[in-house]
């Protein structure tokens, strides 16, 4: 970081500017572009140390992007990796060493990569995972699917779900702003279902690109960050499993709730750079709830319109985050609800899980889990609306 | 130990599963209750006045030269440790000893109820402990001691202790000594 007079520039020359500013007041201008594209512009402002990157549809374009900023001297260290799982070990590196780090995968590499997520959680780094959701092999599919995100739930890694390329821009800024916290301090996946988000073209508001988030500050960290020129240089983690089985209990139980209650801690935060952990739309009053995430939820929500041209009022309660859970928002938006939909993209319904999970003996409505898509099918909102008119046993005039 | 609610059959028990988050920027934590920083200060000093064997737990941001400010603080933590008539047991690393600490010279996070219950430690201060170090060892204290737990965390606070003072810097370490002053002549 540079001081020019009274400001601060980041190694591109960037003005670092506050989180608030960047993400709020900023004057922000229209751009027509993917999603692909949105992760390369969101890194462009994010003042990232280090990313390493690994090919697998859908999220190849999004990695090389990155490497183009790394050309232009936005991200200070870029290099491909081994496979998954080493760009997920070598990324520990960076960001125990003090780097501001990001990444992107897609399912079976999610999947190859999988023993490092919980080992970036119980190290404290705040390292970002973009992961745009495809099948899970085998058979082999390179579709949207997103099954591999009930893969993470347990991590430790706080997992976030964006609806659109909008949101996947501000998702990934405020994802290093609350990650980053030193009471946070956890990884944070940012989810987007694959081709649907990466590969199609949207309007865009984003922020001139010679302003960026001040850097990140390794030495507020709750770990010391490995540092050999500052003594004592020796702050290595050994293992306390080699050591007594006693302190492994103990220490190891404590560890991973504390891992548990630093996602718990980002709440706040969560609140104060999303807006929220869920969103509303569609009649406040209505008692059908559709509840998703991701395409999910915007397909939910022009299934709403479709209800409403059938004279039903429905409404949709979009979980922009899922760990942390939006346990009492939830509860509370769906107070009123006499039936829940689930729209997923997926085959086993980890979300209607994680819902009948945290509304039992919360919620007196009925909990349906679907509509269901998967293996990279769309959602068209005709078949979700078809469900409700189905429930209510009313009449289904479109043609599906 | 915890035989009921979200933490279960562990031993330790989680504040945030009660609800209960750091406190805001300006304030501090008194148990459960959301205090100005003055009232946890003089609670604290209190605890730390009228409890047994009172300790300062002092950790490695604060008994290294790692800048001027750490420099600062740990004069100032000598100084706090005379008010107080307070012990001063080092946490100087946070790797777990074999076969076992010398519970005398230091505390370790991966055991701290072991330097506690040796010493009979019935009040303690966390100070210059890394985050994560404090929040594992202090939820281990709150299950398996009866010592007052205080941390006074120049991040954001510890909700696993009983009284979490944050954004303490060297500033924030004079007003405590002074308030401590204070409370010393009240509680004779």
């Amino acid at each position: 970081m540079q001081k020019l007079g009274e400001e601060l520039r980041n190694r591109a020359g960037q003005k670092i500017v506050d989180p608030e500013y960047l993400l709020f007041e900023a004057p922000r201008e229209k751009v027509f572009m993917t999603g692909s594209e949105v992760v390369k512009e969101a890194v462009k402002r994010a003042s990232v140390d280090a990313s390493v990157s690994y090919p697998i549809t859908p999220q190849s374009e999004a990695a090389h992007l990155i490497g183009e900023l790394w050309v232009e001297g936005y991200v200070g260290v870029y290099f491909r990796g081994e496979s998954e799982f080493g760009v997920m070990s070598e990324l520990a590196g960076c960001s125990m060493a003090g780097a501001r780090t990001i990444t992107t995968t897609s399912g079976p590499g999610t999947l190859r990569a999988m023993e490092n997520f919980p080992m970036w959680a119980g190290s404290r780094l705040p390292i970002q995972l973009v992961l745009m959701a495809r099948g899970i092999n085998s058979p082999l599919s390179i579709q949207p699917d997103d099954l591999e995100v009930s893969f993470l739930l347990d991590t430790g890694c706080m997992v976030w779900y964006a609806e659109n390329a909008q949101e996947l821009f501000d998702m990934i800024l405020a994802g290093f702003v609350v990650a980053e916290q030193p009471d946070v301090h956890v990884p944070v996946v940012n989810v987007i279902n694959g081709f649907f988000i990466s590969h199609t073209r949207e309007s865009v508001m984003l922020p001139p690109d010679d302003i960026a988030l001040p850097p990140y500050n390794p030495y507020k960290a709750p770990m010391p960050p490995i540092d050999m020129e500052m003594p004592p240089g020796r702050f290595l983690r050994d293992p306390f499993v080699m050591k007594s089985n006693y302190i492994s209990y103990a220490t190891h139980t404590s560890w991973q709730f504390e891992v548990r209650a630093a996602i718990e801690r980002a709440r706040p935060y969560i609140k104060k750079y999303l807006g929220g952990l869920i969103e509303e739309f569609g009649d406040p009053e209505s008692d059908i709830v559709l509840v998703s995430t991701g395409t999910g939820a915007a397909q939910a929500k022009e299934a709403v319109r479709l209800l409403e041209d059938e004279g039903v009022k429905a409404k949709v309660v979009k979980l922009k985050t899922i760990r942390p859970f939006p346990i009492n928002e939830l509860r509370e938006a769906v107070k009123n609800a006499k039936v829940i939909f689930v729209p997923e993209f997926n085959v086993v319904g980890w979300l209607e899980r994680e819902i009948r999970r945290y509304l039992y003996k919360h919620s007196d409505a009925e909990i349906i889990g679907g509509p269901r898509v998967a293996g990279g099918m769309t959602m068209p909102p005709e078949i979700i609306a078809k469900d409700v008119l189905n429930y209510l046993g009313k009449e289904v005039k479109h043609v599906y | 130990m915890a035989t009921l609610g979200p933490s279960h059959y562990s031993p330790y028990p989680v504040a945030v599963y009660e609800n209960i988050l750091p406190p805001p920027p300006g304030k501090a934590l008194l148990l459960t209750e959301v205090v100005d920083e003055e009232v946890a200060m003089r609670e604290a000093a209190k605890a730390m006045l009228t409890r047994e064997n009172p300790t300062i737990f002092p950790g490695p941001q604060v008994i290294y030269a790692w800048n001027e400010e750490a420099k600062e603080k740990a004069r100032l933590i000598r100084e706090l440790a005379e008010v107080l008539g307070a012990k001063i047991i080092p946490m100087v690393d946070y790797r777990p000893k074999y076969p076992k600490i010398d519970p005398e010279k230091e505390i370790n996070p991966n055991h701290p109820n072991l330097t506690i219950w040796h010493n009979n430690i019935k009040a303690c201060i966390f100070v210059g402990v890394h985050c994560h170090y404090a929040n594992v060892a202090l939820k281990i204290i709150r299950a398996e001691t009866d010592c007052f737990t205080i941390a006074l965390c120049s991040n954001a606070g510890h909700e696993d202790a009983m009284i979490t003072l944050r954004d303490q810097h060297s500033e924030e370490l004079k007003k405590f000594i002074e308030i401590a002053k204070e409370v010393k002549k009240e509680v004779k």
